[in-house]
């Protein structure tokens, strides 16, 4: 195997990896942020 | 003494050990943030207990409250035990954690956060507060205390061009675990609650069980930069600035240092600035706007709070790489005093929308004030003992957490005892908060390097 392609995998393997791990704590945030921000319009109202 | 060799473990649990989470040559750093997140989205939950406190109270009664079921006042003991214990807890680990890395860390958090839930259903089960206390107040706290600054010094490591950043990013999450918990907490208690049971125990079941699993996830990812491993590209500054050193200064040595002082007086009074507000917010607002604000609206606000909260801990951690650390804490005190001293004029002309943007402001930069302390340890004492110093400052916010809520509370009352009006009883705790930032801003203003003599020797520091 070439060194640019091992760098390839790498990159590839980390970016999926980078999708998986900000989705899993991002996901949760979102729709806390989400629940909040309903919440919060009753103020204005 | 111990060294980090000497601290690996074995066995089956090899795996957590040190040695084990060094990372392999093209790991992303973008990846420990989101480790550090699955930690701190869940401990953040403490912020949201107070949902639990009315189904608690009704435990027996199911309906309403019989004799025997337990008091409001006795369960606030719940939280202020787990705070007082995150303290102690952040105190006398914060140099173990230094010597075996974030993983196991992590992993014990893990135990200690969801085993608190475990056991307090217990507690629960056989109607017993003590198992409670000690479940998620004892236990539930040391995994708090460990599990906020166990990723605090690796984020520092993986981000020497923006440890502000980084590590305001994980204790982003600190403030965002709250807003998670709490309608998940009620969706659930809503799921299992049936004629004869309020659904909290089996509530504490499930959430323990989630926020281990959630938590294994972080330590799973974790890991830590190789021996001298730097960004690529990144350059140390070579004339560094008058309040960052590239020294190290040990914990012990720290404690000695008139900036450790300085350090905690400027954490302490930032907090219990916005602390005692966070804890009234509901009740302040519906005082001060009788009519205009209703209860479901003071909901919405204590929300709002909560999110300007949880951004102010990225936006002003961010920020502070930019502008320096002093000048963040700089622009804290005195933004803060304006602002403090707006707040009674806002109920004068009856402005909501004023009095929200006010205190949007000023709970972003508490939160602020939580994030930007890891990089100003850093900036002050090196990386070396940045963990366990940070441990030791947090008693800072536990003192706080009694002071901030306890000078709202009372100077209150004692102004509706004396014949104020409910919307004017805040005035007078307003100006006090804008003293307390005052002083806070005098000892902000007097940091300084440390001296030299308190510096670890290069040898010391490899050891």
């Amino acid at each position: 195997m070439t060194e640019s392609k091992h760098h390839e995998d790498v990159s590839a393997a980390n970016t999926i990896k980078l999708v998986f791990a900000w989705s899993f704590v991002g996901i949760p945030l979102i729709w806390g942020v989400y629940n909040t921000l309903t919440q919060a319009a009753l103020l204005f109202k | 003494m111990t060294t980090a060799a000497q601290a690996d473990s074995g066995g089956i649990l090899h795996w957590l050990d040190r040695s084990h989470t060094v990372a392999k040559p093209g790991f992303s750093r973008w990846l420990v943030p989101p480790a550090a997140l699955c930690v701190h989205l869940c401990i953040g939950q403490v912020y949201a207990f107070s949902v639990f406190n009315l189904p608690m109270t009704r435990l027996i009664g199911i309906t309403e409250s019989a004799p025997d079921d337990w008091k409001l006042t006795e369960l606030g003991w719940i939280f202020s035990i787990a705070i007082v214990f995150l303290g102690l807890s952040a105190a006398f680990t914060g140099t173990w954690l230094d010597r075996v890395g974030p993983r196991k860390a992590m992993f014990t958090a893990a135990l200690c956060f969801g085993g608190g839930f475990l056991i307090s259903a217990l507690g629960i089960h056989l109607h017993q507060l003590w198992i409670v206390y000690l479940g998620y107040g004892v236990l539930g706290g040391c995994g708090l205390g460990l599990g906020y600054i166990s990723p605090v010094k690796t984020l520092i490591t993986w981000f020497p061009d923006r440890p502000g950043m980084a590590t305001g990013m994980a204790i982003m999450g600190f403030g965002g675990g709250a807003m998670i918990a709490s309608p998940l907490s009620v969706w659930l208690m809503q799921q299992f609650a049936t004629s004869s049971h309020v659904g909290v125990m089996e509530t504490f079941i499930v959430l323990g069980l989630v926020y281990i699993f959630f938590m294994m996830v972080g330590a799973v990812i974790v890991r830590v930069p190789a021996k001298g491993w730097a960004p690529e590209g990144y350059v140390a500054p070579a004339q560094p600035k008058k309040l960052v050193t590239q020294a190290h200064v040990h914990v012990d040595q720290a404690l000695k240092t008139p900036q450790f002082y300085l350090l905690w007086g400027v954490l302490c009074l930032n907090v219990t600035a916005g602390i005692g507000v966070l804890g009234q917010a509901s009740a302040m607002s519906q005082e001060m706007f009788p009519g205009q604000i209703t209860a479901a609206a003071a909901a919405g606000f204590v929300g709002l709070l909560s999110l300007f909260n949880m951004l102010g801990r990225f936006f002003w951690a961010s920020t502070s790489d930019f502008i320096g650390r002093r000048n963040t804490y700089m622009i804290f005190f005195a933004l803060g005093m304006i602002l403090y001293a707006i707040v009674p004029w806002t109920g004068q002309i009856d402005s909501v929308v004023l009095f929200v943007a006010c205190y949007a402001v000023i709970l972003s930069m508490y939160g602020g004030g939580f994030a930007t302390i890891p990089a100003y340890l850093k900036d002050i004492f090196g990386t070396r003992y940045v963990g366990a110093i940070h441990g030791r400052l947090l008693t800072a916010w536990s003192a706080a957490g009694v002071f901030g809520p306890v000078l709202v509370n009372y100077i209150r009352q004692y102004q509706i005892d004396n014949g104020v009006p409910k919307a004017d009883a805040y005035s007078v705790t307003m100006y006090i908060m804008a003293g307390l930032l005052l002083v806070g801003f005098a000892l902000n203003w007097l940091m300084s390097p440390v001296h030299e003599r308190h510096h670890m020797k290069p040898e010391d520091v490899d050891a």
